[in-house]
């Protein structure tokens, strides 16, 4: 028997080294001295797969010393791909990630800081729009965008014609906003919605534009300078905000995130009358099979304070690419953010540039569809979230408490408020 | 004398040699087995008292766990989840078995079918088109309601009904599966105990009490242990159920029907914390081993898997 155990377990030993061996030879043989091979991934967003590809090619024409390997994954998948590949020793060596993750993978050590060589702080500050600002992390950037996005309210003038309203003046405040919608919502004798006048979310962009328009149109600055204070709730004003905005599904009941599987669909569906998204929904919606039309954010009162959330999914390098492959890569970034690229990628993907220069473009701000878009980036806030997708889920949770639970309002927010801090001392006290 | 030493030698080479093809044919599983199951598993056990920072012993993850309501609310929703899911799935099998079998001719086979379908789908999909059903406002559940003029639900949207709508749905998925083995176990029973029974002039219900019921003993202790160790690791549906863009993240709304497993997704492959999702898989195996191990003892002191 222990004759037995014994070939196993050489057997055992051996076949794992020839698959360790026969790992690092393919590896080894894949690698040619002319050619530096580098890897790009991003999330599966379908026209920015196929702008991607068309701008690799492009480069490696240019560039014959240099092939890029583009690769996708699912949304929800890809955060986690990026996580095994990384504790296992392959990661990619670009990472095309949202604004609101960077300050956890620096805090994971997963990207490195753009080089003073390659592209210099101050560089980096005139050339993109101010909102990049709030991502120098220890007097660094750590990622490049080609892009970025604001928010408008879309509205659906079938809809408002049905409703009696006139189809072509949306809202310009949010108490019109508030009647225009209840004009179009439609409700069964029971409480159910057959239609609802504006998709009411917290999830999606609903926390955003509380955070980051609400709030501010309140006269709160929503967090410290350095971003590690919540003051949300410093003021009575901000109470204010909170109540005014929940009070819209709660008392006015003009939408309620229940309505079609998420708001951009009910919009799509013919059953939401307006919504508040990003110009990446263009490409989407401008499929619809009624008449829409898109305008900028509404205030609290005319001529009172404008505010949009601005966002964008930008490049990293991985931590640890180094000698050929960092130099490879950082001259596909330099590539990726030109401005001839920048211009391409509005045009196919619906995102905004993200260069200062190029969004003063007068024929781009007076674009029916762009211009309320670019108009917001002018007055647009980025939000430094150090771990989005928990400080997202506490609001949500919070909402959720009120909506279904009928909890205080003010103990809910002052909940929320505490929480979100928590998660921010974490983060700041690592540091 | 010389003789019979080779042909003891002989045959005892030739049960090696039996032992060592049957070996290297298992082989390949064992391998298998040991690299996707064991030495992860061990691994997991180690990761659990360590952080990603230091690889130095600490009990951290335990002590936040322990200390963490979403996680307590997660194992009382778990537990939840086995004892409504469980028994209910047994027993609308076996009704369902001992009606099919009650039925003559091609029909039973149809019916059969028909019941078993739920099993074999995919279970991602099942879950889609019950969130469909059980859409609040557009739902065909709450129109059937309406038309009955009873109050319509929230189903899935409200804290106090989403874990017994995620619930029913488990059910009547692995019903079909529990109607397919009590079939299996009530065609094995020998027909002369029920002769017997009905010489003596038994009712149908002292039949069923004093033949049936006992006879199916090895399938209930069966599909029990099965069923709850496949409760107490329930995923699938909750995740496709719930989350999404309406309710945030899976578990929701407000942990209502987050179960352990979905509790430690949530904090691996949402918040990436590893090492803090190992200790709550730790604490799930140290459930399911108590729990199977009281059911052992508890159902059939004979019977053994």
């Amino acid at each position: 028997m222990k004759k037995v155990f014994a070939m196993l377990f050489t057997l055992f030993i051996g076949s794992i080294l020839l698959v360790a061996c026969s790992s690092k030879d393919s590896k080894e043989s894949k690698g040619n001295s002319e050619v530096t091979e580098i890897t790009y991934w991003q999330y599966t967003f379908p026209t920015k797969v196929e702008q991607i590809d068309k701008i690799i090619a492009d480069f490696e024409k240019e560039n014959p010393d240099i092939k890029v390997v583009a690769q996708d994954f699912p949304y929800d998948q890809y955060q986690n791909k990026i996580f095994a590949a990384v504790e296992a020793g392959d990661r990619p060596d670009i990472l095309n990630i949202y604004n609101g993750w960077i300050s956890k993978y620096v805090d994971m050590d997963y990207i490195q800081p753009i080089r003073e060589e390659f592209m210099s702080k101050e560089e980096i500050s005139d050339y993109y729009v101010d909102m990049i600002q709030p991502y120098e992390l220890d007097g660094e950037f750590y990622t490049l965008p080609v892009a970025v996005r604001s928010l408008a309210l879309f509205w659906n003038k079938d809809m408002y014609k049905e409703a009696g309203l006139d189809p072509e003046s949306p809202p310009k405040t949010w108490e019109e906003l508030i009647e225009n919608a209840k004009a179009m919502t439609e409700m069964t004798d029971d409480g159910r919605y057959k239609k609802e006048g504006f998709g009411w979310n917290a999830a999606g962009q609903g926390l955003h534009e509380f955070q980051q328009v609400l709030l501010r149109q309140y006269g709160v600055e929503p967090y410290s300078e350095d971003a590690s204070k919540v003051l949300w709730n410093e003021k009575q004003e901000g109470y204010d905000a909170f109540k005014y905005w929940l009070d819209m599904t709660m008392v006015h009941k003009i939408g309620d995130p229940d309505v079609g599987n998420t708001y951009r669909e009910a919009f799509l569906a013919g059953i939401a009358g307006m919504i508040v998204d990003g110009s990446f929904a263009v490409g989407d919606i401008q499929n619809a099979s009624f008449d829409w039309g898109v305008t900028t954010l509404p205030v609290l009162e005319e001529g009172g304070l404008q505010s949009n959330y601005a966002s964008y999914w930008t490049n990293a390098i991985a931590k640890g690419v180094e000698g050929k492959k960092l130099e490879a890569s950082e001259r596909f970034l330099a590539y990726l953010i030109q401005e001839d690229v920048q211009k391409d990628w509005l045009e196919n993907v619906g995102e905004l540039p993200a260069s200062k220069a190029l969004i003063a473009d007068e024929e781009l701000v007076n674009d029916p569809t762009y211009g309320p878009f670019i108009e917001g980036l002018d007055y647009a806030h980025a939000t430094f979230f150090v771990n989005e997708d928990k400080e997202r889920q506490i609001i949500i949770d919070g909402v959720d408490k009120i909506r279904l639970e009928d909890a205080d309002y003010d103990e809910t927010f002052d909940e929320i408020v505490t929480k979100i801090q928590e998660v921010r001392d974490e983060f700041f006290n690592k540091q | 004398m010389k003789r019979k030493e080779t042909t003891a030698k002989r045959t005892f080479s030739l049960q090696t040699k039996k032992a060592l093809i049957a070996y290297s044919f298992l082989l390949i599983p064992v391998l298998f087995y040991l690299a996707i199951r064991i030495i992860p598993a061990f691994q997991a056990f180690l990761m659990s008292f360590t952080t990603s920072s230091s690889s130095a012993f600490t009990m951290d993850n335990y002590h936040k766990l322990i200390n963490d309501e979403v996680f307590w609310k997660s194992v009382k929703n778990t537990i939840l989840y086995v004892i409504i899911i469980v028994p209910l799935q047994m027993l609308f099998g076996l009704i369902l078995a001992l009606a099919i079998e009650r039925m003559g001719g091609k029909l039973k086979w149809f019916y059969r079918i028909v019941f078993f379908l739920p099993y074999m789908t995919s279970i991602v999909a099942i879950s889609w088109v019950w969130r469909l059903l059980y859409d609040p406002n557009s739902g065909i559940l709450n129109e059937i309601l309406v038309k009955l003029h009873l109050p319509t639900q929230e189903w899935l949207g409200s804290p106090s009904t989403a874990l017994i709508s995620i619930s029913v749905v488990i059910i009547w998925q692995m019903m079909g599966f529990c109607m397919l083995l009590f079939t299996a176990g009530l065609q094995v029973i020998p027909r002369q105990y029920y002769e017997a029974a009905d010489i003596d002039g038994a009712s149908k219900w002292q039949t069923f009490w004093h033949i049936t019921f006992p006879m199916l003993n090895p399938t209930i202790v069966f599909l029990a242990i099965i069923g709850v160790i496949q409760t107490l690791q329930t995923f699938t549906q909750i995740a496709n159920l719930t989350g999404g863009s309406s309710g945030g993240g899976l578990g929701g709304p407000l942990n209502s029907t987050m179960s352990v497993v979905v509790y430690m997704y949530n904090e691996g492959f949402r918040q990436y914390n590893l090492h803090y999702a190992a200790a709550s898989t730790v604490f799930l195996f140290i459930l399911i081993l108590i729990v199977t191990l009281i059911q052992f003892r508890t159902f059939n002191k004979s019977y053994k898997l």
